[in-house]
């Protein structure tokens, strides 16, 4: 009986916290279009998520390009087929790897700390002192957040996919003798519009659950400083379980029309 | 018991009438009165958790009562939108417990954000960095201007913050625990800034206090918050001589 109302109570919660947060997202997609924009604190976050996210995106796909193409090669060459190693890893760094391995470094490094900022504003009071000065915190503190993260993410992932790349391409360099202008040859002569456009498009989408998932974590936080870490770990685990998720339908939608 | 008959002649600029506010089964406020006039200083006292800063909350719609009226300056703001009471609001300086700056902007930045949303109150031409240093001037920090909060001390913090919500020269002012926090000299120099205020600007103020030397000091007149009701009112001289055994739990320090 005990364990059926604790199921009850974690049930009921979950799907609380669902409805909560749909309709924090319907809020932002109204709030985003209805004057007035806050541009300024736009650009200041742009540049905030952006360019302090540049180094570690740029080292982690580095590093994913080399690492891919040193344990992929020797399983080419027992079948001989080492010269697809551009085409392989392009596609699979351009559609795939590329995307999700950027967007779980940014819901860690820019989720946890929208959540972690947010939730500071929130239990010192300063969300209730922009409200009562007449400005409209969400506007200001959520909008430009999330707005942010959505079009800086499909950036930062063309730019995590082209260090991706020449690291792979270092290792066939290194390794293969291969050139740089055959390398990306290789790569670009596999890839069509559709294997990037599909891979762009969810990135955006990436960006957003990104950023309402941060915002809305933090900005519902509660109980103190307690709740400020709570807030951003809770940011990075549920932005990483909807990216996964996001991806999946991604893939699915994607291979629908590729079925057309 | 009531307090000074000069102020009470006054316009009234704040009403509260029956107010009601429950979390849960938790009754925080149980039909609380106010009235303030103009030029008055109102001090709230109330142990913690009696639903003081849930009022003040209420009073500029942080929080949203159950039922009751809160009217001010002759505005329903219940029955506000939110362009409204944004107006509204710019009229009503509210002094945070914790001084609530925004620590990611500057002490200038901090100033500056109120002014942007109520642009249609400032006259053509309105130089927005001599009202800045004015109001900083006011609260003796001029030289803080560029620094960030969190290079400021706990009382230049609330200095601060009072510069804040005197930029837009609202004519009420709430604050909530103004010396909390605060050891007792910066304590003092805070109510003193507090008087000087209310004499500059004329300003009515609505001041939620544990501190009864603060009370003492700055109070026209006092409402004492008990079981989420204006259980006693009066100056604090009246209130502090009383026999009610719940009004002299309050000031049996003082004796």
């Amino acid at each position: 009986m005990e364990q059926i109302t604790s199921i009850n109570k974690q049930l009921r919660s979950f799907f609380t916290e669902i409805g909560d947060l749909s309709f924090f997202t319907i809020r932002y997609f109204k709030e985003v279009i209805k004057p007035p924009y806050e541009l300024k604190e736009l650009l200041h976050q742009c540049y905030n998520m952006g360019n302090r996210s540049l180094l570690l995106v740029g080292i982690t796909g580095f590093i994913i390009g080399l690492v891919l193409t040193l344990q992929t090669r020797p399983t080419l060459m027992e079948f001989g087929a080492v010269s697809w190693m551009p085409s392989m890893v392009g596609i699979s760094i351009i559609r795939e790897i590329g995307p999700i391995i950027t967007a779980l470094v940014c819901a860690g490094r820019i989720g946890s700390g929208i959540g972690a900022e947010l939730g500071s504003m929130r239990v010192t009071e300063q969300i209730d002192a922009m409200e009562v000065s007449g400005t409209n915190p969400f506007k200001f503190l959520v909008v430009t957040r999330v707005l942010a993260v959505t079009l800086m993410l499909p950036l930062l992932v063309i730019f995590g996919d082209a260090l991706a790349l020449f690291g792979s391409f270092l290792v066939e360099n290194v390794k293969g003798n291969v050139s740089f202008t055959l390398y990306f040859n290789q790569v670009f002569n596999s890839l069509e519009f559709g294997d990037i456009i599909p891979a762009t498009i969810k990135t955006f989408f990436f960006g957003l659950a990104i950023g309402i998932v941060g915002c809305y974590k933090g900005y519902y936080s509660t109980k103190g400083t307690a709740g400020v870490g709570k807030a951003a770990n809770s940011a990075v685990v549920l932005a990483s379980l909807l990216l996964f998720i996001i991806d999946f339908i991604a893939v699915f939608v994607t291979d629908i029309f590729y079925d057309l | 018991m009531n307090g000074n008959t000069d102020i009470s002649e006054k316009e009234i600029v704040l009403k509260i009438k029956d107010l009601h506010k429950s979390f849960g089964d938790n009754h925080v406020l149980n039909g609380f009165n106010l009235v303030l006039h103009q030029g008055e200083n109102l001090v709230i006292m109330g142990k913690s958790g009696s639903g003081k800063s849930v009022m003040i909350k209420c009073l500029v719609g942080l929080m949203e009562a159950d039922s009751g009226t809160i009217s001010v300056m002759k505005h329903d703001i219940t029955k506000l939108d939110r362009e409204a009471l944004d107006i509204l609001r710019a009229d009503i300086g509210f002094l945070f417990q914790g001084s609530a700056l925004y620590d990611s902007m500057s002490v200038r930045e901090n100033l500056e954000f109120p002014l942007r949303r109520h642009s249609k109150k400032l006259k053509k031409n309105t130089d927005t960095e001599s009202m800045i240093i004015k109001a900083l001037e006011n609260v003796g920090l001029a030289s803080a201007i560029d620094l960030m909060p969190s290079e400021l001390s706990g009382g230049m913090q609330r200095r601060v913050a009072l510069a804040r919500t005197l930029i837009l020269q609202p004519k009420i002012i709430l604050y909530d625990e103004p010396t909390s926090g605060l050891d007792p000299i910066t304590a003092k120099e805070i109510i003193m800034l507090m008087q000087s205020i209310q004499k500059k600007y004329n300003t009515s103020a609505l001041i939620i206090t544990h501190d009864v030397d603060c009370a003492r000091v700055i109070s026209d007149r006092m409402i004492l918050l008990i079981d989420g009701k204006d259980y006693a009112e009066g100056t604090f001289k009246e209130l502090s001589a009383s026999e009610d055994p719940k009004v002299k739990a309050f000031f049996k320090h003082e004796s």
